[in-house]
């Protein structure tokens, strides 16, 4: 909760410094107060308290706090990551504001309690999304993303607050735990349009994580938007949202899998072909990672249909989302690096091993994990889900992962292939700020080490 | 500790290469691997005088939660594949000096960093950790293939990542669910023999179904009929030395994965589909062989044996007797040594003549005796002459084959006809009668060369003479599997 709390002030701050001309500190401050933020979480999770704040609208336990140090840690890097993207732009301050303010949201999703704090969480966490999408004003493309960003995320809203109307209208209440009780207590007669808000809940949080047949608006919005906004939309805002599913699924819906594990496990199936099969055949590397986040959303609800009651499935999706985040932020800190020129085809790869063999080395690494090869963490995030899936009814939906993780290795050895075996067709040189420097390579080495020890992890949320 | 040494030392021989530039690299990769192949031949002798050793196995915790250990081994099945290894790396590096490869800091150190996971996945006593070494030794070759293999490689390794990563998955899929059924006092555990016992306590069609998600992989990396497609390709593509490591080690992972991690786990799978299996093997036979007969690329040709050969291979381990797995065993070793040996004098006539097609070559013994002598020596090795190390294992595997049943065997007996048919008209066309080509020149080969070759046809023929020694471990690996199938 302090650590929601911290950077929402941060936020405030950030706001304030075009007013008192602190412009240039406000980087640092940004930073310190992630740091404090991270401490504060950390601290919270040692004394593994959950209190509910505001008369039980958000209660950070366990589950939210680990999803919490997750967002926080992420959001470190990426700030790190963006230093000389906010120097360009003249609207410095507004950036910083939105994406701290996009970090509020995200918070609140892994922590509510309340249908209330969901939604006000979303819509917090999207509101500057739209805007950061549509940041690069004079670009075509960049608005024509933050556009359907806004109308397709719009849209899903409408479907969530629908649904959760009609889950109120049966059960007169919008507390999780009221709902769930409602649930068991009815168990076999609930209202049709129960169900019904049920089902569109369900649709609207597929939007939100961009599965199919719910993702037309992913990879236009990824490929448009600005290549730093998109890996805060596939990293933050999405182990956000999934955190908000896992919560509202698993916790308040639980009793009523018979319903949704099925239309998920649909979900997910079409996600998995449609998502690696569409992303073999992309030439735009960004788009290619747009498709490949929708394919590790598939894998992380897996996770919510393969397991609806341990806590098993709980600790699989905070490892996956670990590792998906830090490799991602791996992935996009390299191509945001060699595409500055504005090429983001995989014609821009090529010849990396030579321009630059360390940075060609991480994007290496970072490929292999999210290609769950070992060892790195994201073979383990993949061994978890396995391991989760094979004593549950849905073993064909095993099988298809499997399948459709062939594919995925094609797609993402084909940016390894362009780097070491094309020919160089640019002949300039990368040269990186000390700061991406950083950022690429502690990510690098997290990945690595997540796969070689995943005990560190594993074992802190005990399997 | 012998055996964490022998993975930690081409490991750390492999870091230090990268680091290193030019012609310092190659020495220091050769150095370390001889280091290696004298460390393994301590650890031959510690188990030689005493099997059950402790400085042969280490445990240690890795995954404490999950019931992964990292614990490694050398039984009879591991400690002669993991020798194979250690003697024919330092030879493929040394073969490697009269070619010039741009970054061969990096080119030796991967082969070294493939050496580490070979010596790990034949030592590996846990599952996960056979697993993972499986893996990690599809990287390295994948690079190596891509980065300095011929033409069209993009493609060609493509295939064959995609091909193998694929059937790895579904072995994990298959140790998973056996994983899911070991009970070590309430706990789940990695360790071999539980995943022996769980294997054994499933019903026949679960057995069936974890037999096929295991076989696959296996089979893939073999490969046999009809996984075979990638292999040809890749072979020819990749770089000599690339190929000698896929041909001469790389398969034997799928081999060896049969005796030690799929026999003794699934009993019942096996008495259910063992048959189907051995079909497809001995169809693999005849069908490469007959294939390797029409080739024209002298490489081309030797991949193709290359899969005749494993299929027999195969099919004397899926017989499941005694005389079938340490002829396997027998032949995994002397197919590794002899077919490093073809593809090295593929390799020096290529670099020569500049062509490996079979028509074009010919009277090169009259430009060269000794090479032709060497050369010959390889081929009788390969169509496994009495008194070659390739007859043991043969007459072995046919025995064992015969046993399980007579056509079976008769059919497998092909392999020794065609394959004298094709190796000693392939001899033949390349080395006797007339020059076909006047401007096909065959100088003396380079000393480094002649070394290799040397020392591969030593071993041909001393272990045809004298197969004693290694034959006595192969028998005693054997009987230790045989007693968790019966």
């Amino acid at each position: 909760m302090k650590g929601l709390l911290i950077i929402s002030g941060l936020g405030l701050v950030a706001m304030l410094a075009e007013i008192f001309k602190f412009k240039k500190l406000l980087l640092p401050i940004v930073l310190l107060g992630i740091v404090a933020a991270y401490v504060f979480n950390f601290m919270e999770w040692r004394e593994s308290m959950s209190i509910s704040y505001f008369d039980n609208m958000i209660a950070f336990d366990k589950l939210g706090i680990a999803f919490s140090g997750i967002i926080i840690a992420t959001a470190f890097f990426w700030f790190i990551l963006a230093n000389d993207y906010f120097e360009e732009d003249s609207n410095l301050v507004d950036h910083f504001a939105l994406v701290l303010f996009a970090l509020v949201g995200a918070l609140m999703l892994t922590a509510f309690t309340n249908m209330t704090t969901l939604f006000l969480g979303i819509e917090i966490m999207s509101i500057p999304m739209y805007v950061l999408a549509a940041s690069k004003k004079k670009d075509l493309r960049s608005n024509e993303a933050g556009f359907k960003y806004l109308i397709m995320g719009s849209f899903a809203s409408a479907f969530l607050l629908f649904g959760i109307a009609l889950i109120y209208g049966a059960s007169g209440s919008f507390d999780l735990k009221e709902i769930s009780a409602y649930i068991s207590a009815n168990n076999g007669n609930l209202p049709m349009f129960f169900n019904v808000g049920v089902v569109l809940m369900l649709v609207a949080m597929c939007f939100k994580v961009s599965a199919a047949p719910f993702h037309f608006w992913a990879p236009d919005v990824y490929e448009g938007s600005p290549t730093l906004i998109t890996a805060l939309m596939s990293t933050v805002v999405k182990t956000a949202a999934f955190a908000a599913f896992m919560r509202l699924f698993l916790i308040g819906f639980a009793d009523l899998s018979g319903l949704w594990t099925g239309i998920l496990a649909v979900v997910v199936a079409l996600s998995l072909i449609i998502a690696n099969f569409t992303a073999a055949m992309q030439t735009n590397v960004k788009r290619m990672l747009a498709y490949s986040s929708i394919s590790h959303a598939a894998f992380m609800l897996m996770v919510i249909v393969a397991n609806v009651r341990s806590n098993l499935s709980v600790d699989i999706l905070i490892y996956y989302s670990l590792a998906y985040s830090i490799g991602s932020i791996a992935a996009f800190g390299v191509l945001y690096n060699v595409t500055r020129n504005g090429n983001e085809t995989l014609d821009a790869f090529n010849g990396l091993g030579k321009r630059n063999p360390a940075l060609a080395v991480c994007m290496t690494i970072a490929m292999l994990s999210l290609a769950g090869i070992p060892v790195t963490a994201g073979f383990f995030a993949k061994y978890f889900v396995f391991t989760a899936m094979i004593g549950t009814p849905y073993k064909w939906l095993l099988i298809l992962a499997i399948l459709t993780s062939a594919v995925g290795v094609y797609y993402y050895l084909k940016v390894v292939i362009a780097m070491f075996f094309k020919a160089n067709t640019n002949e300039e040189t990368i040269k990186l700020e000390y700061s991406n420097q950083f950022v690429i390579l502690v990510t690098t080495v997290l990945t690595l080490a997540l796969g070689i020890v995943p005990g560190i992890v594993a074992e802190m949320f005990s399997f | 500790m012998l055996t964490v040494l022998l993975i930690a030392v081409p490991f750390i021989a492999a870091l230090l290469v990268f680091l290193t530039k030019g012609v310092g690299a190659r020495n220091l990769a050769l150095g370390f691997s001889v280091v290696e192949f004298v460390i393994s031949l301590f650890a031959l002798f510690q188990y030689k005088s005493d099997a059950a050793a402790a400085s042969l196995s280490f445990t240690m915790p890795w995954v404490k939660s999950l019931g992964i250990n990292f614990s490694v081994g050398l039984d009879g099945l591991s400690i002669l594949l993991v020798l194979l290894t250690t003697f024919l790396v330092p030879l493929i590096i040394l073969s490697s000096f009269k070619n010039t490869y741009s970054n061969a800091q990096n080119f030796y150190g991967l082969i070294l960093l493939m050496q580490m996971a070979l010596v790990g996945v034949f030592a590996a006593n846990d599952g996960f950790l056979f697993y993972v070494f499986w893996e990690l030794a599809l990287i390295p070759i994948y690079f190596i293939s891509l980065i300095w293999g011929g033409e069209n490689r993009a493609a060609i390794t493509f295939k064959f990542f995609v091909y193998t990563l694929f059937g790895s998955l579904f072995m994990l899929i298959g140790f998973i669910y056996l994983y899911n059924h070991t009970n070590v006092d309430g706990l789940k555990s990695w360790a071999i023999h539980d995943l022996y016992n769980a294997g054994r306590s499933l019903s026949a069609p679960q057995q069936s179904a974890v037999f096929w998600l295991i076989f696959i992989a296996f089979a893939i990396k073999m490969p046999i009929f009809p996984f075979h497609t990638w292999q040809p390709d890749t072979y020819v593509n990749a770089p000599t030395e690339g190929t000698m490591l896929l041909s001469g080690i790389m398969l034997k992972m799928g081999t060896f994965g049969l005796i030690k991690w799929l026999l003794p786990i699934v009993p019942l799978g096996l008495e259910r589909w063992g048959h189907t299996a051995i079909v497809l093997s001995v169809i693999g036979i005849v069908y490469a062989s007959c294939i390797a007969i029409v080739q024209k690329d002298f490489k081309r040709l030797i991949a193709y044996s290359s899969i005749a050969h494993v299929g027999l291979i195969s099919a004397g381990i899926l017989s499941s007797n005694q005389q079938g797995i340490q002829g396997a065993l027998m032949q995994m070793l002397a197919h590794g040594v002899n077919v490093v040996g073809l593809f090295f004098i593929a390799d020096i006539l290529l670099r020569h003549t500049g062509t490996r097609e079979i028509d074009k070559l010919g009277g090169i013994r009259n430009m060269n005796g000794n090479f032709a002598t060497l050369f010959l020596i390889i081929v009788l090795g390969a169509v496994a002459l009495p008194l070659t190390n390739g007859f043991v294992g043969e007459f072995l595997l046919i025995n064992g084959l015969y046993q399980y049943s007579a056509i079976l065997a008769g059919f497998a007996g092909l392999t020794i006809i065609l394959g004298a048919v094709y190796m000693l008209r392939s001899y033949q066309h390349i080395m006797l009668g007339e020059r076909k080509d006047a401007g096909i020149a065959f100088g003396s080969v380079a000393s480094t060369d002649k070394v290799v070759l040397i020392i591969i046809c030593s071993a041909i023929i001393a272990f045809g003479v004298y197969p004693k020694p290694l034959n006595d471990i192969a028998e005693e690996g054997t009987k230790m599997i045989l007693m968790y199938i019966k």
